[in-house]
């Protein structure tokens, strides 16, 4: 019996890339980079699933012109934004993401963000790394302080929880905003605010941890921004179209925001170059998962929702 | 009545000059920051009751020796004291203090973003972003820090706010000290007597040990050999703890997955050979660099200034 063909549009983990060979007829894009709707379109003929990754655009249009062969879709991600799944579903075509493996780690890249940025890092490490240092003095790269200070945790889901787990030996009183208050035992003893106004005049860290898609675009505006403390540290993990980034940029140059974050961003790899100059952000390239453990457990969920599809199962982790 | 005399030979804060100039007449360096040979000359000639210093103003032997008796008290701004020769300060009679308990948060939160920006690989990757994020990141993947063993060493305390922020992250917390902590400090960490044990058994190495004669390049080549392959080293204490040929090869070589560095052998010259590494982070000494935290390092300096000038004993003695 032949293999189905499953299209995958990046390269994966080798662990993942292996079971994936296996199992089916791999057709891959050699070179690791985000393919065009129209790649996708070509190399989904006669494919019976594709995984594809948060780069790749799935919307309504590309959903409507894939071929009748394709049976599943499975994302590399636990964000599904970038997938029409309404279209996919109007179709019969299942989307399944990679929720819950990748939180901590995604947590572990917030608390860094809040870290680094606060206590100015990312300058730190460029006046180091360029010979520039000239030596210790009381009043040199002052920084934020975190210990003791508010989080504000915009979005309480399964990554917010743990960044408040991770945060527990730093002091920090945790205030959220979701669209309902959290039972007791996912908020543990966290603040909830049901109006973005308290919740920002709280936060003097703020970190973004609330899914893309239209409801969040640009929640993070100048009006909004003006109602955080001066002098608030700004983190973000979760998607870049959460932020205004022409605001963020004057906040940061104004010094209200005193530092920023950021491992998203609105239309990456391409970033808003406003940021590339600024010394008091922290940029990195979208790593929440970037290690090897999380990365693999990914494959493995990605695999296991088009396993399912094909063997005419319910995907185990179906998108939305 | 005339007020004693402060010779201030290392800039504080802005807020802790304005009280110090304020309390007592004080004397400040015209140019850049006076050796230890000027120090004592402007103590002669300011007939100085007290100095204030910070950890880069050597205070040997003979400076010791050459300060005139009018001086009471040499207060130190910082917490190491490892540039001062604390049995000649004893057989003297001078008075020396440093700045313990506040910058023990802004301290450990610093160990932590070491830890995650070495672990994460913040460090190559921010540099990767400021050139606009034009290459795929491939299989450069970090390591996860959550669920990992950590060893301490010296559970000071330090190191204890290291082991407390730890515990959020589910990390098994091993320690090493001269002797085992009573259970209320130890709070769950486990006591390993032995360094070579201790690396041994850690995934990631945090340091939190003063400088001493026998603490002086501890971390050599067989400690490093004794580290599992792939695992991380911080450093937030002392740079002379450390052989710094030792740590390069292990870099180099990959032993060593990646080193979180915020102090060196030598300061600010330091060897740059691990600038050009890319699996370091690099901090040029900001353990302490918090607005409140050098508010607080520098109005305890002056705290032990105010006890010992008003016939008090000093808060913070470095011998007794």
């Amino acid at each position: 019996m032949t293999k189905p063909v499953l299209y995958i549009t990046r390269r994966l983990p080798a662990a993942v890339e292996a079971r994936a060979n296996r199992d089916y007829q791999v057709r891959q894009n050699p070179e690791d980079v985000p393919v065009t709707p129209a790649d996708i379109l070509r190399n989904a003929e006669g494919a019976d699933a594709i995984i594809c990754c948060p780069a790749e655009k799935l919307d309504a249009a590309t959903i409507a012109a894939l071929p009748a062969s394709v049976k599943a879709i499975a994302t590399y991600s636990v964000g599904f934004d970038h997938v029409d799944v309404a279209a996919a579903k109007a179709r019969n075509i299942p989307v399944g993401n990679t929720p819950e493996v990748l939180s901590v780690a995604t947590a572990e890249i917030a608390l860094l963000l809040i870290l680094v940025a606060a206590r100015r890092a990312g300058e730190g490490e460029r006046v180091v790394r360029a010979g520039k240092w000239t030596g210790w003095a009381p009043t040199q790269l002052i920084g934020t302080h975190v210990a003791g200070k508010k989080l504000g945790i915009f979005g309480l889901g399964r990554i917010g929880r743990e960044l408040m787990k991770l945060v527990r030996g730093f002091d920090m009183e945790i205030h959220y905003r979701d669209q309902q208050k959290l039972p007791d035992t996912l908020a543990q003893g966290a603040i909830f605010h049901d109006n973005d106004d308290s919740f920002l005049a709280a936060s003097e860290v703020l970190s973004l941890h609330a899914p893309g898609g239209e409801g969040t675009r640009k929640w993070l505006n100048a009006e909004r921004i003006a109602k955080l403390p001066k002098g608030a540290v700004v983190v973000n993990t979760s998607r870049g179209t959460s932020i205004d980034d022409t605001a963020l940029i004057a906040a940061l140059k104004s010094g209200h925001v005193a530092a920023a974050g950021l491992d998203v961003y609105d239309g990456e790899p391409k970033l808003n170059p406003g940021y590339l100059g600024l010394e008091n952000v922290v940029l990195l390239p979208h790593l929440g998962s970037a290690n090897a453990v999380t990365r693999d457990a990914m494959g493995t969920r990605a695999l296991d929702n088009i396993d399912a599809a094909l063997a005419g199962k319910p995907m185990p982790f179906p998108a939305g | 009545m005339a007020k004693p005399r402060v010779v201030v030979a290392r800039r504080m804060p802005r807020e802790v000059e304005a009280r110090v100039r304020e309390d007592y007449d004080t004397w400040f360096p015209a140019g850049p920051p006076p050796s230890p040979l000027a120090m004592v000359g402007a103590a002669k000639e300011h007939k100085a009751d007290a100095v204030t210093i910070a950890t880069n103003l050597k205070l040997s032997a003979d400076i010791i020796e050459a300060l005139p008796k009018h001086v009471k008290i040499v207060a130190s701004f910082g917490v190491g004291f490892d540039h001062i020769d604390v049995a000649a300060a004893k057989a003297k009679g001078l008075i020396v203090t440093n700045t313990p308990d506040v910058l023990t948060d802004c301290t450990a939160d610093l160990a932590f973003l070491l830890i995650l920006g070495a672990s994460r690989r913040a460090g190559e990757y921010e540099a990767l972003m400021r050139k606009g994020w034009r290459e795929a990141l491939g299989d450069r993947l970090g390591v996860k820090v959550s669920g990992k063993t950590l060893g301490i060493v010296g559970l000071g305390r330090i190191g204890r706010a290291v082991a407390q922020r730890a515990r959020g992250f589910g990390m098994k917390v091993l320690y090493t000290d001269l002797a085992r902590l009573p259970g209320e400090l130890e709070q769950g960490a486990t006591f390993v007597p032995r360094l070579q044990d201790l690396l041994r058994q850690s995934d990631i190495v945090t340091l939190h040990a003063p400088l001493t004669d026998a603490t002086r390049k501890l971390m050599d080549k067989d400690a490093f050999a004794a580290m599992p392959a792939g695992s991380v080293f911080v450093n937030a204490a002392r740079g002379g703890l450390v052989d710094e040929d030792a740590l390069h090869d292990a870099l180099k070589s990959g032993h060593l997955f990646a080193a979180g560095l915020d102090v060196f052998a030598s300061e600010p010259e330091y060897d740059l050979r691990f600038r050009d590494l890319p699996n370091t982070f690099l901090m040029p000494h900001a353990g302490s660099a918090t607005q409140e935290t050098r508010n607080a390092m520098g109005f305890r300096v002056l705290d032990n200034v105010d006890a010992v000038l008003s016939g008090r004993p000093p808060i913070d003695p470095l011998w007794s």
